[in-house]
């Protein structure tokens, strides 16, 4: 690994600061579990890492009239464990649950996940210069493409890897972000951009921009949520596809419902055909396949993963299901 | 985050060749290409200082170390190669296999996928401050009296996972302690020996 030079910041304003003239080569890092990754694997090479962990008092999960809110320095470990989030919103309760292993749980953390950059084969070999590194070409859309998109590919068909993120979409979270600026903040649901904006970066983040806390909205009493991940190995691993559901119920029926899955697209990606199609009815298995199977109708798998519209169609139908038990 | 990647051979010919054509980015693709350092950054008062070399203290074990660290240097290079600690293996380097698990402020990491400099001021313990003296660590014990090893790699790691997991849970089911240690790999597949060895632990434990 080749050095690089280390700033451990007094305040998120002076990291922000820093930050301000837009230099590529300084990176932030949370826990540095991503990061770390990129640098061995010669994906990218800093010239400086800037520590936002060293930040004091940005890890906290404080409850208040509008909901809870979140400091993007937050371990997912301590999400994860938080009484209040696994009480009013499950979803986020089991999505932080089963990110990665208990090791990385203790040290990665909630902004550090939202901004993870995608685990795509191609994309990790440093020696391959896709389209996301600059090249031409996405080396997936006729390769090995087992574990890659099924929706809104095109320029890339990488998947976008975090579990936080849909269960955060579903919850109507927001992203606080601040830069050099000033704050501003930026529903989750629209700090993704898929590869047509911009197939470079995942987010809306301008690169002088730090996450700095995420919000929640208030849970409304008769609310639901669950999320579902399928892995393919039995100790842990990325999503091959996840469900993340938030329904808003009068008994068993559904008022209304989101719907985000992982693992499929290279943004979280929002059901909203199945979402329409479930409203007014009742929050069962069978109701849920059936309104996931013709909304999957519109995915365009590639050659090796076709088996992901039958997984989603599943996850989707268990999870929504176990919102009406 | 966008920057693109120099170690392919080809890669980089290329990205050379097209940042030539482009003046100004060309000239900044050849002093990497000359090894040269990036320039320090002017700091004013108030500004953020960045180090190419940190002070930093900890304790391993209970004992202060203080020392000079690069930013590119793992805690478990640091254990391993400076502070002689080789209890904490160096498997896959990649913060997947839990060879190099250790506590850190009673929390369990890897210590190949995380910088030294992110450990200043903490609480570190490894292998080789479990027991206390002759005496072994409960879990220690537990492993030996259930066979919870057999080529003893991965044994280290599963240790320090297993005290941190049960410094969290007293009294974990099966369940509980498949998933606390599901970022530990024993290639031995020692698994159920390994889960009753904590079951076990965690008993003796309790009793105190």
């Amino acid at each position: 690994m080749k050095n690089f030079q280390y700033g451990k910041p007094a305040s998120l304003e002076q990291a922000a600061a820093f930050l301000g003239p837009g230099d590529p080569n300084v990176f932030v890092m949370g826990g540095g579990t991503d990061l770390l990754g990129e640098i061995k694997e010669g994906l990218v090479e800093p010239a400086v890492v800037i520590d936002l962990k060293a930040v004091p008092g940005l890890a906290y999960i404080k409850k208040d009239k509008d909901g809870v809110a979140i400091g993007a320095l937050t371990t997912i470990a301590d999400l994860a464990e938080d009484p209040g989030i696994q009480k009013d919103y499950r979803v986020l309760h089991e999505a932080a649950a089963v990110v990665a292993s208990p090791q990385l749980r203790n040290v990665g953390t909630v902004g550090g996940n939202l901004c993870q950059r995608p685990r795509c084969w191609y994309y990790r070999d440093a020696r391959i210069v896709c389209n996301k590194k600059g090249g031409v070409k996405c080396y997936a859309e006729k390769g090995r493409n087992k574990y890659h998109a099924v929706f809104a590919g095109g320029l890339c068909w990488a998947v976008y890897p975090s579990d936080l993120a849909p269960a955060l979409i579903a919850l109507d979270a927001k992203a606080v972000i601040l830069s050099a600026k000033g704050e501003r903040t930026v529903p989750l649901a629209e700090f993704y951009m898929p590869p047509i904006v911009n197939v470079r970066k995942e987010n809306v983040l301008n690169g002088q921009e730090i996450v700095k806390e995420v919000r929640v909205p208030q849970a409304k009493a008769n609310e639901k949520s669950a999320y579902l991940k399928f892995i393919e190995r039995g100790s842990w691993d990325f999503a091959v596809v996840s469900a993340a559901v938030k329904a808003v119920l009068s008994g068993t029926t559904i008022e209304n419902i989101r719907i985000v899955c992982g693992g499929v697209a290279p943004v979280p990606w929002r059901m909203t055909k199945a979402e329409e199609a479930l409203k007014g009815r009742k929050a069962t298995e069978a109701a849920a396949r059936q309104a996931a199977k013709s909304a999957l109708k519109d995915a365009s798998p590639l050659a090796e993963n076709g088996y992901k519209i039958e997984l989603l169609e599943t996850i989707i139908a268990r999870a929504v299901g176990s919102l009406g038990k | 985050m966008d920057s693109v990647p120099k170690k392919r051979k080809s890669v980089s010919r290329r990205a050379f060749i097209q940042s030539v054509s482009g003046g100004a980015v060309g000239a900044g693709v050849v002093s990497r290409l000359l090894g040269k350092e990036p320039r320090p950054r002017p700091t004013g008062p108030g500004e953020l200082e960045v180090f190419e070399k940190k002070r930093i203290s900890f304790t391993v074990n209970g004992r202060k170390v203080i020392l000079d660290a690069e930013p590119r240097e793992t805690l478990l290079q640091v254990l391993r190669e400076r502070l002689r600690l080789t209890g904490a293996k160096r498997v896959c380097n990649r913060g997947e296999c839990g060879g190099c698990t250790v506590l850190l402020n009673g929390r369990t990491v890897y210590a190949c996928h995380l910088l030294a400099v992110q450990a200043d001021g903490a609480d570190v313990l490894t292998v080789e401050g479990l027991a206390s003296g002759d005496k072994l660590h409960p879990v220690q014990q537990a492993f030996i009296d259930k066979d919870g090893y057999q080529c003893g790699f991965c044994t280290p790691g599963f240790l320090l996972a297993s005290v941190g997991l049960l410094a969290k849970n007293k009294q974990p089911t099966f369940d509980e302690i498949r998933a606390g240690l599901a970022g530990n790999i024993c290639r031995c597949g020692n698994y159920q020996k390994i889960y009753a060895a904590v079951g076990a632990a965690a008993e003796v434990l309790r009793r105190g």
